[in-house]
């Protein structure tokens, strides 16, 4: 009797452990396939151009010959200066813009809040090439193009629906309560908000921030058509080594990795706050 | 009174530095495609520098189509963001006749303009003047494995044609581990699989428009040449010919996968380079077969400088192209990178430089489809347009990409021949009558 229930007892154990790996081999799989072409752009950055078209291999005399030819080429540093201009340019000036907007939404919405939340969204949805010309001539006559305010102005309002959007989930998961209490022992507005509701929503603002830094980082539409030469971020940088006639892969592999890297390791270095700010306010 | 004494020794200070900042002040801003020759050319920004003490390059290098937008947004807006622009010989008369570039009449006398390739500078005229300056020019040719064509006791003829080039794809095919017949452009694109499709049609009878703007895709000669392209490539081609553009099929040449490759003349060096080609000792070279008529058989490119009307600074911009196309400049880069990394296709003098000929076997070739090469006269029967492989008309863009992917489909089998050219062809009434071509 005692051995038949221990077996009984065991089996959905079994089960439930074998479901455990079964998961974890698809996660590491899923995990693989995402990162592969991420891993084959850095191996192709150490071949020669020679090595990089020849038959696909993992084993091969890795050089620097392709990083040393790239910088030789074009100035790194001054289009990774650019980018981390732009992106965390942007990120502020949204951040400014969209704090008070989400509050006035998240507390003191009116009958038009929603609609105006759904019309903001909706702009995310034009095809940003319908509005090419129209910006261009703008940004010639009031002289914007191919400086880095112009880029600024461009992400912030690029970014602007999904950070308002995305304060304001985290402003709603706010008990009023804690504001309410804030204001009987007599905090203004700007208190209430600066004291009381930012420290408590903090993680969901810093990955907000953080989500609008690597959208601005990896732009590449508005980057290419509005800059030429001074205000040019890392997008530019990369689509110079790209060409239909010539072989440049190895040169394109390594100035993407170049690319990447900064927003790679501050990735990295970020991805608790991330996932803490993602996550927020999901469980309750 | 002590300001007054000091007044002229601090004026002529003060101008000693506002003439030389002035000096400096002159920043151009030089568009570029990412190729080797102009690669080359942005590795000797510090020489020409150093002879214009004057002018600053900044270079703006992008990929093809993205500088082709990029440019078209701001000559077309008159953004001024460019000083001196890459463009090829498709844009020039259109943006000449538009009066975006600036003309480039009175060159100085030792620019020896005459020396320039009379094919390639009419190709970057319009009314007979020149908008643009010729950087290096390309028309296609074909190239074959020598040691395979012995083996299989293939002897190359003079003027190969295409039922030849099918009858000797079928030999080669498959001699060697992973071996096509042929090779061929087959990605889609106006610039890609059509450049090579329309001069197929070309010596096949076909053209694009009748002499009143009528397209003719689903004609006899447009059927047989694209049947012929479908039939050879899927018998005698490489796995997954459809996405193989130039760059493909050079890796796939140059790696020994390729009996035969029909492609720009500006392969001929990369693939004659021992230390990026396998095939270099036994590279071979022949002209662009031909089939019905030589007319139109290989096409006729070239990238080259121009100046935008919008530019603020005209002189410095002229100073600049005058150079980079001068002999002066293929000199130079033939002493400091070798001869076969010159920019062929440009100038006569080239092609009479013992030093080149000597470095280059196949400068002949190269020379001969350049000169052969006429876009005012590049079809059997007349049509009304300019350009061997394209429509010199700003709607052949959209035209050659939307039947490149028609094409594209015929190849992969998603739609037969006459599917695809009745396709291409309702989708090209409707354009060039949306344009005001067509009633």
């Amino acid at each position: 009797m005692t051995s038949l229930r221990s077996t009984n007892a065991a089996s959905p154990r079994r089960s439930a452990t074998s479901k455990k790996v079964l998961l974890t081999v698809f996660g590491w799989s899923v995990a693989l396939v995402i990162f592969f072409p991420i891993l084959w752009m850095v191996l192709t950055g150490f071949k020669t151009e020679t090595a990089a078209i020849a038959d696909p291999s993992f084993i091969f005399s890795p050089t620097l010959e392709s990083y040393q030819a790239v910088q030789e080429r074009s100035g790194y540093v001054r289009f990774a200066l650019n980018s981390v201009a732009v992106a965390f340019g942007s990120t502020l000036l949204a951040l400014l813009i969209a704090i008070p907007s989400a509050y006035s939404m998240a507390f003191l919405p009116t009958k038009r809040t929603k609609g105006t939340l759904l019309w903001m969204l909706s702009t995310k949805m034009l095809p940003p090439v319908g509005v090419l010309v129209p910006i261009y001539l703008i940004f010639r006559d009031v002289g914007l193009l191919d400086t880095r305010t112009g880029l600024i102005i461009i992400y912030t309002l690029m970014n602007l629906p999904i950070v308002v959007w995305m304060l304001y989930t985290f402003f709603k998961d706010m008990p009023k309560d804690i504001l309410e209490a804030g204001r009987m022992d007599g905090a203004t507005t700007f208190q209430e908000v600066f004291f009381l509701l930012l420290p408590l929503t903090l993680p969901g603002i810093a990955s907000t921030g953080l989500l609008s830094v690597i959208l601005s980082w990896n732009e590449a539409f508005w980057s290419l058509n509005l800059t030429s030469s001074k205000a040019a971020p890392l997008t530019a940088y990369i689509a110079s080594f790209s060409s239909p006639e010539g072989l440049f892969w190895a040169k394109l592999s390594a100035a993407s990795t170049m690319a990447i890297a900064p927003i790679l390791i501050f990735g990295w270095m970020t991805q608790k706050q991330m996932v803490r700010g993602l996550t927020f306010g999901a469980v309750k | 009174m002590r300001l007054a004494r000091h007044l002229p020794l601090t004026s002529l200070a003060a101008a000693v530095a506002f003439a030389g900042q002035a000096q400096a002040e002159t920043e151009l801003t030089v568009a570029t495609v990412n190729n080797n020759d102009m690669v080359i050319m942005q590795s000797l920004t510090d020489v020409f520098e150093e002879a214009h003490p004057e002018i600053t390059l900044d270079w703006v290098v992008l990929e093809e189509n993205v500088l082709r937008q990029r440019m078209t947004t701001d000559i077309a807006t008159g953004g001024g963001q460019f000083d001196v622009m890459t463009i090829g010989t498709y844009e020039v008369p259109i943006w000449a006749e538009r009066g975006w570039l600036s003309p480039l009449d009175n060159l100085p006398e030792d620019y020896a303009e005459d020396d320039l390739l009379a094919s390639v500078r009419d190709g970057l005229s319009h009314n007979d003047t020149l908008h643009a300056l010729p950087f290096y020019a390309e028309s296609s040719m074909m190239y074959y494995r020598k040691d395979l064509f012995e083996e299989a006791g293939i002897e190359m003829t003079e003027q190969p044609t295409w039922e030849e080039v099918r009858e000797w794809a079928g030999k080669l095919h498959g001699m060697e581990d992973d071996l096509a017949g042929i090779c061929l452009r087959g990605k889609p694109g106006w610039g890609e699989n059509m450049a090579f499709v329309s001069t197929l049609v070309n010596t096949f009878g076909g053209r694009w428009f009748d002499e009143d703007w009528n397209p003719e895709l689903n004609s006899d000669a447009w059927v047989n040449a694209v049947q012929f392209y479908v039939d050879l490539l899927n018998d005698y081609g490489p796995a997954g010919a459809s996405s193989n553009g130039f760059n493909e099929n050079l890796a796939l040449f140059s790696r020994g996968n390729c009996g035969m490759w029909v492609d720009a003349t500006s392969a001929a060096g990369k693939l004659y380079d021992g230390d990026e080609s396998a095939v270099a000792d036994s590279l071979g070279f022949a002209p662009a077969p031909i089939a019905e008529t030589p007319k139109g058989s290989h096409w006729l490119w070239s990238w080259a400088l121009a100046i935008p009307a919008s530019s603020e600074n005209q002189d410095a911009a002229r100073e600049f192209i005058t150079w980079a196309t001068s002999q002066e400049y293929v000199e130079l880069v033939g002493e400091t990178e070798g001869w076969t990394s010159v920019p062929p296709g440009t100038r006569a003098s080239t092609y009479e430089d013992e030093r080149y000929i000597e470095a280059a076997p196949f400068a002949d070739f190269v020379l001969q489809a350049i000169q052969d090469a006429d876009p005012t006269d590049s079809t059997l029967e007349p049509n009304p347009y300019v350009g061997v492989q394209f429509v010199g008309i700003p709607e052949f863009q959209s035209i050659g990409t939307r039947v490149g992917q028609s094409i594209a489909a015929a190849l992969t089998g998603d739609s037969t021949v006459e599917e695809a050219l009745d396709n291409a062809q309702r989708a090209t009434e409707r354009t060039m009558q949306r344009a005001g071509y067509l009633d």
